[in-house]
């Protein structure tokens, strides 16, 4: 369940709609330079993943649940720009077909999940690979750490939308640690499913893994160095 | 495996999860339906505007089955995402042979 119409006033609805076009514009112009024929498909494929797997809530503590936001994922999968296309389109389509997410909330819900997600998610990802060991095996667990610092940032950013716009008043410091509390275990959730989905495309096709590149790549080099050396040695005998 | 069997088990997997999602989800209120319920912000939440959708609310109108509904609007969910997302990617790719 994404935010729906009425929590946050008009004001705060229309700047966040802009915020979220905003977001959207520079994707697009930053999605032309991670898609080609061969990864537009992946693209397609990971949004539609995205869309199945938030439908599977999974239980927290204490009878509350959480489902994935998938901005980590789509990140660590196809790259930044696209993942916030991927999960735009997820929450277009959650909210004008399913009914899930306002449309006047719309700009909030992409906001908070395709940009804010997707950002959290992919330099805490960049993070982790800096001081992770430098090697594929680092990808998925990165990817988690992303993914778990996602939830937790994403829902503080609507804790903050909800202070300055919000129809309800709630004491600041109760809607804080009852929002940061809840996101930090379904955060948990979020790095999990990240980690293993990212690690069984890792186990088949790292080559399609967007962020399994700067890796891959210095691993071709090595391994165009060592066929050097023995193309040398044949040669030299 | 070859990149078009990669993208098959890919869109199988998430057909999958879709399909089963109405079995196997957890019923309970999310992080922000808890946050909203324990703190009277639920009160505020307008009804949605497409809450008359055949598909509202992740079920397909008519099906009786819980379980069948929310199976089937999330296979359709994942079909109009793969179309409009993969659609977009397509359109926004590099297109190599132009270059030349």
């Amino acid at each position: 369940v994404h935010v729906p119409d009425g929590f946050l006033d008009a004001p705060t609805s229309i700047a966040t709609g802009v915020v979220a076009a905003g977001a959207v514009a520079v994707a697009l112009r930053g999605a032309r330079r991670e898609l080609d024929d061969r990864t537009a498909p992946m693209a397609g494929l990971v949004a539609a993943f995205v869309f199945a797997a938030q439908m599977v809530n999974f239980p927290v503590a204490g009878g509350t649940s959480g489902h994935l936001l998938g901005g980590a994922l789509a990140a660590v999968l196809v790259g930044p720009w696209t993942a916030v296309l991927c999960v735009s389109v997820v929450l277009m389509v959650q909210s004008l077909l399913f009914a899930d997410g306002g449309v006047t909330a719309l700009g909030t819900n992409i906001t908070l999940m395709a940009a804010v997600g997707v950002a959290v998610g992919w330099f805490g990802f960049r993070a982790a690979m800096v001081i992770l060991p430098r090697s594929l095996v680092s990808v998925p667990p990165a990817a988690a750490v992303g993914a778990f610092l996602s939830v937790p940032v994403a829902s503080l950013v609507f804790t903050g939308l909800y202070l300055v716009g919000g129809t309800i008043e709630v004491p600041t410091g109760v809607l804080v640690a009852s929002m940061l509390g809840w996101h930090t275990l379904i955060g948990i959730g979020e790095a999990l499913i990240t980690g293993l989905t990212v690690a069984s495309i890792m186990a088949t096709r790292p080559d399609l893994v967007r962020g399994a590149r700067p890796v891959l790549e210095r691993r071709e080099l090595t391994i165009r160095r060592s066929m050097t050396a023995s193309t040398a040695e044949t040669e030299a005998a | 495996m070859t990149r078009t069997r990669f993208f098959i088990a890919l869109a199988l997997a998430a057909v999958l999860l879709a399909a089963v999602s109405g079995i196997v989800a957890s019923r309970s209120p999310d992080g922000l339906e808890r946050v909203a319920d324990d703190h009277g912000i639920t009160a505020a939440e307008k009804e949605h505007s497409a809450d008359d959708a055949p598909l509202a609310g992740y079920g397909v109108k008519g099906v009786g089955s819980a379980g069948l509904s929310s199976g089937l609007a999330g296979v359709l969910g994942v079909g109009v995402v793969l179309l409009v997302a993969g659609g977009l990617a397509y359109a926004v790719r590099r297109k190599h042979d132009r270059a030349g």
